[in-house]
């Protein structure tokens, strides 16, 4: 195997990292605010202030599409977890982040960006106990669900 | 106008989301499968997002206030607190269980599964439930 063979199946998921940290940066150097989605989406549902954040979430949605539809690239299968499941996983998903002030995205790559202290420890967290989950059903129960 | 420069971070958030195969649940999970089949594409994602947030955040910040914005607004909490720890546990059990965190299921919502609409509805509902969990404001 030659060099390109090795790195070309992370090519994609760098190149989307570094855009949606672009993205991230842009959205801080303009508007000064910090591209956290399930903050973002909760401020379209509750307010105040929906006018951007209701603008980001279409840029979310037209953004990809274009990565689907024009540029071509193969839409994913969905989460083969039964559906009950994955409405419970919404649900934790919701609560937690809510309660956490933040998920991937806010934590993840904005606050850690910033150096929060706050950011780490809570990205570190949800690793963590997302970890544990797959370890659970997976190898404790073996794909039971 | 706040709307054009939102738009477009919104959309080049869903390009590097849907790019990246943080879209696929199985990616997800796989990146979460530490003892089992491995799959390190999330780590190169947060790498490439890091690489650029961890780079320029502090340049920006040095700036008196946004370009098209009155002043920055970023969280001021700094507490290690209870609520930070125990939301992000509960949050990354949901996120282990499906594979989806909040930005990739809001962009899965264009596929038009049935999972990811049910994930999106409960993720809502469960937003609705945190405010049953919010700190009591000091008089």
């Amino acid at each position: 195997m030659n060099a390109t063979e090795v790195l070309s199946p992370f090519i994609a998921p760098l190149l989307g990292g570094l855009t949606l940290g672009a993205a991230a940066i842009w959205l801080l150097l303009s508007l000064g605010r910090i591209a956290g989605i399930s903050g973002i989406l909760w401020g379209v549902v509750q307010g105040p202030d929906r006018g951007w954040r209701i603008f980001f979430v279409i840029g979310l949605l037209i953004g990809g599409l274009i990565i689907h539809a024009v540029l071509g690239i193969p839409v994913p299968g969905q989460s083969n977890t039964p559906l009950a499941l994955v409405a419970l996983s919404g649900l934790l998903v919701g609560l937690g982040t809510r309660i956490g002030g933040g998920c991937t995205s806010g934590h993840g790559v904005c606050g850690i960006g910033r150096l929060s202290v706050r950011s780490l420890v809570a990205t570190g967290t949800f690793m963590s106990t997302g970890a544990l989950t797959v370890f659970v059903i997976r190898h404790l129960i073996g794909g039971a669900i | 106008m706040k709307s054009w420069p939102a738009l477009l971070s919104g959309l080049l958030f869903g390009m590097g989301l849907s790019l990246a195969g943080m879209t696929d649940p199985a990616k997800v999970q796989g990146f979460l499968d530490i003892t089992g089949a491995w799959l390190p594409d999330l780590a190169f994602v947060m790498g490439g997002a890091l690489l650029i947030t961890l780079t320029l955040t502090p340049i920006i910040l040095r700036r008196g206030a946004p370009l098209l914005a009155s002043q920055f607004n970023i969280p001021t909490l700094q507490s290690i607190d209870r609520r930070l720890i125990s939301g992000s546990a509960i949050f990354g059990v949901g996120w282990g269980l499906s594979g989806y965190c909040p930005g990739p299921a809001l962009v899965s919502v264009i596929y038009g599964y049935n999972t990811t609409l049910v994930f999106g509805m409960a993720m809502i509902a469960g937003m609705f439930g945190a405010t049953l969990f919010n700190p009591k404001p000091r008089s």
